[in-house]
């Protein structure tokens, strides 16, 4: 094993020494284990679906409104975090920086949204404690949102550290991680829209 | 809540209990303090990150709790013996069976593996650490202190009572009304975190850390079977962490998901369960699997039979292990075609498996073979395991295990596959490998006392137990008629596990024995060992290999010595600093955290809960501000470790 202490043209900035490697890797491994994580959640949802007991059913209550805008708000801070590694990638603190902002934003954004759309579920009468659907639902969902909410809060330190310390090998890995675990839970959002906005409304 | 609701009061044993941990604790404040250790342990223990170390605190703890979890199988046991005896109640006996099975599955056997990979795993491949030192001492600390949180249940609030499965409705907010089982879900629940985290951290260790020269198919079949056991861990332990929640959640919220009310399922519960539990079985059985190549391996001084067949039938039974878990609950009433499904992937399991049985056995075959207690343990392991696989696979036929199903005869079969596959691999990598961290081997002598009493008495504990099956003695029950006619194989049971018990007490004896009297080491190598860690000095230096050695093929360090390269000599070898890893506080103050948090919630003192997480939190950001850059040791300081470890004059 070579001791990577000298630049290598070749590769990006993050991916320089031979921890951040290791610590790239090991991230992607714990995606690994996420994947797993929110397939049981989907998997207990899907088979409770159905299973409202007195309590009211998906279709009457989901405000797909709300639901469209917080897809819409998530994608596009995928989007706007791809750019923000776009720009370290050239090298560019600002940019990234700048990017990362509005990824940041997008995501408090997406929360308020969810966090409305949750009040309304309780206030039509539909909480976690309604039927074991309502509470794989609230699950489900609740884990994403708070894996968001834990990334807006990540991210907020991984910009502070980047105005602190600039750009160098050890803050690029880790807006590089940060930003593999935003696309992460744009993915996950996906499967969620797919699987239980639009199956909901539609079954 | 009034104080004798708080602590569990009204029996003697317990408040025996009670009495000496607060005795023990005073104990060891006055030793620390008189013999002023307290920075000692500050600095050497509780905030390194050195894998030697965890791995030693790891296998400590797995002893400890290997203690408690037989105390509690004794009681069993003593309550058994008699017909109609009253010496526990249902309900203790109860609180009982559950914190056996999940002290010794997940606070005893894990730990215990994990500690033996810890110590060894970095020193197969020719490591300095592990991929991520830090990470591994949170993995520690939250497991330590996940057991804490469920071990201090029995003296505190109540145990858990709905067995170490903790099925539902019996494990619901109704059944178990008591907080006894929210610390079966929140001890669990913090100790996962620390398995999941050892999983990813030695997987990238073993992909991205090996010698220059150490191929996947050169690894050491230990380093094989660590990896494969992290897959495991990645895929199979967010399942656990998902049931969990939702049994929190129905208990604490008033959520539905296991609930018979408005729409809950209870299965979902035993289904959830089992995906994680199989491959839990798996994950404790194949580091199992690679002790014993390693220890077979050496002794016999052969290299082992059909490494390749060794690992593909690993990656097969880890395959496997995902996909046969409906097989725990063939009586659940599941159509004819999902129960033959799930019969015919387990006795699938059984091909790959034996095919590692034979590879043992051809290993020996014409070896030199040396028999000592290490040696020992790995043969017996071999009849007794293909006695609980053979069980095994009569009950892995649905119709049959309609007949089987929830009687001592499955007791048997599991107690047969993990003591002799996890149990005795624990006790030979034990005794393998102590020489290596300690300097010094366990007495021998010794060693064959225990193993002798240990194994016949495991025989004569268990073995009754599949005839008591047959005469359809069910688990789980507390008590039972003297016409029933259990008797006379109960009493011989109970005298099994006595003798298991006298194997324990002279093992733990040795260890002392051993550290006060036995001849220290010259060598790094006492058993003429094949993998790299017996290149190493024994204590070995915290920065494990000088330089780090190439490797050109199988078993390195027997052809090393075979063409009389093994000798080091630090004058003769270049040198360059070498970067280590700081210690850190903050995985001991983390898990405390965790702990404080666990607590709050297992008495549904939200405040407590919430203010624990912050902390944990804040302790996430205080770590992600770490520059955490290490240091460096320089070559000099290197030479002279080296010639002092390696007993050389000056």
């Amino acid at each position: 094993m070579g001791h990577a202490h000298s630049v290598n043209p070749n590769k990006p900035l993050e991916y320089q020494t031979e921890k951040n490697q290791m610590n790239i890797l090991g991230f992607w491994i714990f995606l690994g284990a996420e994947i797993a994580l929110f397939g049981t959640l989907f998997v207990a949802y899907f088979v409770l679906t159905g299973r409202i007991a007195d309590g009211p059913g998906p279709k009457e209550l989901f405000a797909i409104k709300d639901v469209l805008i917080e897809t819409f708000i998530l994608l596009t801070s995928s989007f706007t975090c791809g750019l923000a590694i776009h720009e370290m990638r050239r090298g560019n603190k600002k940019g990234l920086m700048t990017w990362l902002l509005f990824t940041l934003m997008l995501g408090l954004g997406f929360l308020y949204f969810e966090v409305m759309e949750f009040i309304h579920y309780v206030h039509e009468g539909a909480s976690i404690q309604t039927s074991a659907y309502w509470s794989s639902f609230f699950t489900l969902l609740g884990t994403h949102g708070a894996h968001v909410a834990l990334g807006v809060g990540w991210m907020t330190f991984i910009l502070i550290q980047l105005a602190r310390r600039g750009l160098n090998a050890t803050t690029a890995r880790k807006a590089f991680i940060i930003s593999l675990y935003w696309h992460f839970l744009d993915v996950v959002w996906i499967f969620i829209f797919t699987g239980v906005y639009l199956t909901g409304m539609v079954m | 809540m009034a104080w004798d609701e708080f602590f569990v009061t009204g029996d003697p044993l317990i408040f025996g209990a009670q009495i000496s941990i607060v005795l023990t604790i005073i104990g060891i404040v006055f030793v620390l303090t008189k013999y002023q250790k307290w920075t000692w342990l500050w600095k050497e223990w509780l905030t390194t990150v050195d894998h030697k170390k965890l791995g030693v605190m790891y296998i400590i703890s797995a002893v400890l709790m290997l203690f408690r979890g037989g105390v509690d199988a004794l009681l069993m046991r003593v309550q058994l013996t008699m017909p109609n005896a009253e010496f526990l109640d249902s309900t203790h006996y109860q609180e009982i069976f559950t914190t056996h099975g999940t002290i010794m599955i997940i606070f005893m056997a894990m730990p215990f593996l994990i500690g033996i990979m810890n110590i060894v795993v970095p020193l197969q491949i020719g490591a300095r650490d592990v991929a991520f030192p830090f990470l591994n001492a949170v993995s520690f600390w939250t497991f330590f202190m996940g057991a804490m949180l469920f071990n201090i249940s029995f003296v505190i609030g109540g145990s858990p009572s709905a067995g170490w499965t903790s099925y539902v409705p019996l494990a619901g907010d109704e059944l178990s009304a008591g907080i006894g089982q929210n610390y079966y879900l929140l001890g669990l629940q913090i100790s996962g975190i620390g398995t999941l985290l050892t999983g990813i951290n030695f997987l990238v260790t073993i992909l991205k850390m090996r010698a220059p020269g150490m191929t996947l198919m050169r690894m050491p079949m230990f380093t094989w079977s660590t990896a494969i056991t992290c897959i495991l861990i990645i895929f199979a332990f967010p399942v656990l962490t998902v049931a969990l929640a939702m049994m929190t959640f129905d208990r604490l919220f008033g959520a539905h998901f296991f609930t018979l009310m408005d729409g809950g399922m209870p299965m979902l519960w035993a289904n959830l369960f089992w995906i994680w539990g199989h491959p839990e079985v798996y994950i404790v059985i194949i580091p199992a699997f690679g002790i014993f190549s390693e220890v077979i391996s050496t002794f016999s001084r052969k290299n082992l039979f059909g490494y390749k067949a060794m690992v593909y039938s690993m990656v097969v039974i880890a395959f496997l292990s995902f996909i046969v878990w409906v097989h725990h609950f063939f009586t659940m009433g599941a159509e004819a075609s999902v129960n033959s499904f799930f019969s015919i992937t387990t006795m699938a399991i059984s091909i790959p498996t034996g095919v590692k049985i034979f590879n043992w056995l051809f290993t020996m075959y014409k070896g030199r073979i040396k028999i000592n207690t290490a040696m020992l343990w790995a043969l017996a392991f071999i009849p007794n395991f293909v006695i609980g696989g053979v069980t095994g696979v009569m009950l892995s036929m649905a119709a049959a295990d309609y007949q089987y199903h929830n009687t001592y005869f499955l007791v048997s079969h599991f107690h047969y596959v993990l003591i002799s596959g996890t149990v005795f691999a624990c006790f030979a990598g034990l005794y393998y490998w102590y020489p290596k961290v300690f300097g010094h081997k366990l007495n021998e002598k010794l060693g064959k006392i225990s193993f002798w009493l240990f194994v016949v008495g495991f025989n004569v504990c268990f073995f009754p137990m599949y005839f008591l099956g047959f005469a359809g003695m069910p688990r789980r029950v507390h008590t039972y008629t003297e016409e029933s006619g259990w008797f006379d194989l109960n009493v011989v049971a109970s005298i099994g596990a006595l003798l298991m018990a006298l194997g324990f007490m002279v093992f733990v004896y040795s260890i002392y024995y051993s550290i006060r009297y036995a001849e220290r080491l010259t060598t790094g190598d006492p058993w003429d060992g094949r993998t790299l860690e017996w290149s190493t000095p024994s204590p070995v230096p915290y920065y494990n290999f000088a330089k780090v050695p190439e490797v050109h093929g199988l078993d390195p360090y027997w052809e090393m010595k075979k063409q009389g390269e093994a000798e080091f000599d630090v004058n003769q070898v270049e040198l360059e600093p070498i970067h280590m890893p700081d210690n850190s506080a903050v995985p001991f103050i983390m898990s405390i955290l965790f702990f404080i948090a666990g607590f709050g919630l297992v008495f549904e003192w939200m405040w407590m809960g919430i203010i624990g997480g912050i902390g944990v939190l804040i302790t996430m950001i205080v770590r992600s501000f770490d520059p955490d850059e290490g240091y460096h040791v320089e070559v000099d300081e290197i030479k002279e470790i080296e010639r002092k470890a390696r007993r050389k004059e000056a």
